[in-house]
């Protein structure tokens, strides 16, 4: 009896795989509309039906919550009232100002379709967020890049949008060489990748601890039947109890976890939109 | 040193690198897509919704204002009708009193004015009864004093009028006499 197996997880290569980045791919969701091994098989898989949900879902909510708006809001009025002020009074008007009606739809947009996604990963059926796939977040990453560069080069004309960005008033000419490329790096580059990178990272590895949980817990639980092993051992039964248990509470986090995220994506978006538009810098 | 072990980007990045490109676009497409019917549908309708119930608010708010401007100008109304109220009420009671006064003035004039008129009445009366028994306490006592002097005299001087003209030339000189006396 080698010391592998007072570490269940360890060193068993019969039943335990540890959850990774293998986890987190669906390239082939085993059933097929498309021929086998063809590139519309490989581009429909799992994130992309729950990328393509959440959209119709998002675009629905919003066509049936605009359609008879009344001036005294109805039961149902009042929640869409609610989750529309909250993106247009709480961020759209509170960062950009007068500005804020321009963006409005694009950050209403794009908080409800950043909430969805992310609580698909402690939805049944879904239990997947689909930003853990960093495609998604380089996608809206790259949107509002677009977006509040396009906004600067709208209001100031390009050469005046790029004057103000890259150089800050008041700094001496003896460190325009140094300034310049840390504020293009800055302004152009790390905010879209921060963006994408801060999405991404956070629901990749909330839904990496849940996998964590529930996959060991579901091993330990049910141990040695997944395991080369075959002596019981009553610990680790319960220890794998315990894990299923906290899962869940971890799912909970999770949640929190998601809506933040989709809210801190919305701000930052609206906040470098505010500070391309603004005059000084 | 990094190349040497990645042949790719993807080895190179792992889950940083996506796993397919058509997430990529994908993402994009949809975002795209939501952008446009949420900007070009939802958000109009929500401010146009919004622009009419701050109207409404704002007219509502309008015809408070116009409400208490009315109540404000009836109430000054109100005022105004008790002042005057007041005054003709203070009015009516001055004339009252004036008219009592006046009254009282005119009934005492016309009580002494009366009473004015029952004495002299009275004194007119007394001195007609005084004339009327001086008249007759004159005849009685020219009447006696003939009878007494005729028998003095022991003739009938009724028929005379020499003995009538005596007795009244006496009465006179009694007459004058009294006055003097008294």
């Amino acid at each position: 009896m080698g010391w592998t197996s007072l570490i269940p997880m360890a060193g068993d290569e019969v039943g335990y795989h540890a959850p990774g980045v293998q986890s987190f791919h669906y390239t082939d969701p085993g059933w097929t509309f498309f021929a086998q091994g063809s590139w519309l098989n490989t581009w429909i898989n799992k994130s992309t039906l729950q990328a393509l949900i959440a959209a119709i879902l998002v675009i629905v909510f919003w066509l049936v919550a605009s359609r008879k708006l009344k001036i005294v809001p109805t039961k149902g009025q009042f929640f869409s009232e609610y989750v529309y002020d909250f993106v247009r009074n709480g961020i759209a008007r509170d960062i950009l100002g007068p500005d804020y009606r321009r963006y409005t739809g694009y950050l209403v947009g794009l908080f409800s379709f950043l909430l969805i996604n992310n609580w698909f990963g402690e939805t049944f059926i879904f239990m997947y967020p689909t930003f853990s796939n960093i495609g998604y977040a380089y996608a809206l990453a790259i949107m509002t890049w677009v977006i509040y560069i396009g906004a600067g080069i709208a209001r100031h004309g390009f050469g005046k949008f790029m004057k103000k960005s890259l150089l800050p008033p008041g700094v001496p000419p003896y460190l325009w060489i140094l300034i310049i490329p840390l504020e293009f790096l800055s302004n152009f580059i790390t905010r879209p990748i921060t963006l994408a990178l801060r999405l991404f990272a956070n629901l990749f590895a909330g839904h990496l601890v849940v996998l964590v949980f529930v996959v060991g817990g579901w091993f330990l639980m049910t141990y040695p039947s997944q395991s080369a092993a075959t002596e019981m051992n009553l610990g680790y039964n319960i220890a794998g109890v315990i894990s299923i248990v906290f899962s869940f509470a971890i799912l909970a986090l999770e949640l929190f976890i998601g809506a933040l995220q989709a809210y801190i994506f919305t701000v930052l978006t609206a906040q470098y939109v505010h500070s391309s538009l603004a005059d000084d810098h | 040193m990094l190349v040497t072990l990645a042949s790719s980007p993807a080895e190179l990045l792992g889950p940083l690198w996506p796993h397919q490109w058509s997430e990529f676009i994908v993402g994009v497409v949809l975002m795209l897509i939501i952008w446009i019917v949420v900007a070009k549908k939802v958000v109009p309708a929500f401010e146009k919704m919004y622009a009419e119930r701050s109207d409404q608010i704002a007219g509502g708010i309008e015809r408070a204002e116009k409400a208490q401007a009315e109540a404000e100008a009836s109430k000054q109304e109100y005022q105004q009708l008790l002042a005057e109220a007041r005054q003709e009420a203070a009015k009516i009671r001055e004339d009252a009193k004036n008219e009592g006064a006046r009254i009282k003035s005119d009934m005492r004039e016309q009580a002494e004015a009366d009473a004015a008129r029952i004495v002299a009445q009275a004194h007119a009366q007394v001195e007609a009864e005084r004339s009327q028994v001086v008249h007759q306490l004159r005849n009685e006592v020219g009447g006696m004093a003939l009878t007494l002097s005729g028998r003095i005299v022991g003739e009938s001087l009724d028929n005379d009028d020499r003995a009538r003209r005596t007795v009244d030339r006496f009465l006179s000189e009694l007459e004058s006499q009294g006055s003097v006396h008294s």
